[in-house]
């Protein structure tokens, strides 16, 4: 398994609060805060592309881990939002970081992609080297345009993170991860070719709710840890209502879960790679500290990741 | 307190609201549960009458009426084998 040697991210500069929305889509600022713990989020410009953002989250990923780009052995890239069917954001990210050579693999699945593509990353390092996981999402673009569903577009802004996972070195060692998919509820959440945003609020919580803590739990128990022994919980930023009840289920207090939901709103595959570039950039992990990334979203696909500091 | 009484101190105590809905209203359409409140009830179900709600079960439908829950909850009550 690899180890997590850094983390980048990348917000646009444009912040759009609940007042703004709410005038678009005719409900109140309190409303929206009450069901999703949003205040703002941030709207990429018009011209700014999923490429852009991921690019800029993997320069300052790698500027914190002082690795040149040329010395990446692959590049993953998660997006749901990506500007055409095909390729996918990967290989015009590798292109632009200078790469020529370097596979760059595209993971097109929304909320998820980056959990899947660390996953992925710890167990190819050790035949590729340092693997750059980035999640880039213009969730704007989808979210917001007709027919406006206002449940739908409250919740997503635009952003990219970035993780650097390399065979040594760094500040955490990877011990684990799960993986699931259950495509029998493929149509709860998708989005089309041409058609709207689609989302099945009541079974996408619902599902979340169970089986968010059911991988944090699986990864936990197989390395014979408890929810109490996890430092903090780096968890796809979907709803803070959400994360409050995964946190209830797991019997552990909603401060063990970061959260920067309320000025960024639901990045879907960017957003654990931006929160845990946040609380990174805020502390250094203390030796044997656990920490645990999850997520859920749209296949269903969901699982967690354990982490140790050491 | 019946079974049908507990559901709806359940349902009452989610929704903060006072009062009861017909055994046959939609607790959505009615505005008694939404998509987080789904899951604080069916946490409370379980709870309540120590049966476990199984992932394949959490369909929304199963749980859009008291008369719905309280047919659930029998027939997994009798599952459990109480």
């Amino acid at each position: 398994m690899g180890r997590l040697f850094s983390f980048g991210a990348y917000l646009p500069a444009r912040v759009v609060t609940n007042s703004v929305m709410a005038c678009q889509l005719g409900c109140t600022a309190e409303w929206i805060r009450e069901m999703s713990g949003i205040e703002e989020r941030r709207f990429a410009d018009e011209d700014e592309s999923v490429v852009d953002m991921g690019l800029a989250a993997a320069n300052d990923c790698l500027q914190r881990a002082g690795i040149l780009a040329e010395h990446l052995g692959m590049l993953i890239v998660a997006s749901g939002s990506g500007d055409r069917r095909f390729p996918g954001p990967a290989c015009t990210i590798a292109a632009r970081l200078g790469l020529k050579q370097t596979p760059a693999l595209d993971v097109p699945m929304a909320s998820a992609g980056s959990l899947v593509g660390m996953s992925l990353a710890s167990r190819l390092t050790s035949a590729y080297g340092h693997v750059l996981v980035i999640g880039t999402e213009k969730m704007s673009t989808l979210a917001i345009r007709e027919p406006l569903d206002k449940n739908v577009a409250i919740l997503f802004g635009d952003g990219a993170g970035a993780c650097l996972i390399s065979p040594d070195g760094g500040r955490l060692k990877i011990v684990d991860s799960v993986l699931h998919t259950d495509g029998s509820y493929a149509e709860d959440l998708r989005l089309g070719h041409n058609g709207p945003f689609e989302m099945n609020g009541r079974s996408v919580i619902t599902q979340a709710w169970r089986k968010i803590p059911a991988a944090i739990s699986e990864v936990l128990e197989r390395n014979q840890k408890a929810a109490c022994d996890v430092e903090i919980f780096l968890m796809h930023q979907a709803n803070q209502n959400l994360i409050d009840r995964v946190a209830r289920s797991l019997h552990v207090p909603s401060k063990k879960f970061f959260s920067n939901i309320a000025r960024y709103g639901n990045t879907s595959s960017a957003s654990m790679l931006i929160a845990a570039s946040e609380w990174f950039s805020q502390r250094e992990p203390v030796l044997g500290e656990a920490i645990c990334f999850a997520a859920f979203g749209a296949g269903f696909n969901w699982g967690a990741l354990l982490a140790v500091a050491g | 307190m019946d079974r049908t009484e507990q559901i709806l101190e359940i349902v009452k105590g989610v929704s903060k609201k006072k009062t009861s809905p017909d055994p046959d209203e939609s607790l959505f359409d009615s505005g008694y549960l939404d998509s987080f409140a789904l899951p604080d009830m069916i946490a409370e179900i379980e709870r309540e009458f120590g049966i476990e709600v199984p992932d394949s079960d959490l369909n929304p439908q199963k749980f859009d009426s008291i008369a719905r829950i309280e047919t659930y909850v029998s027939r997994m009550v009798i599952k459990r084998g109480t």
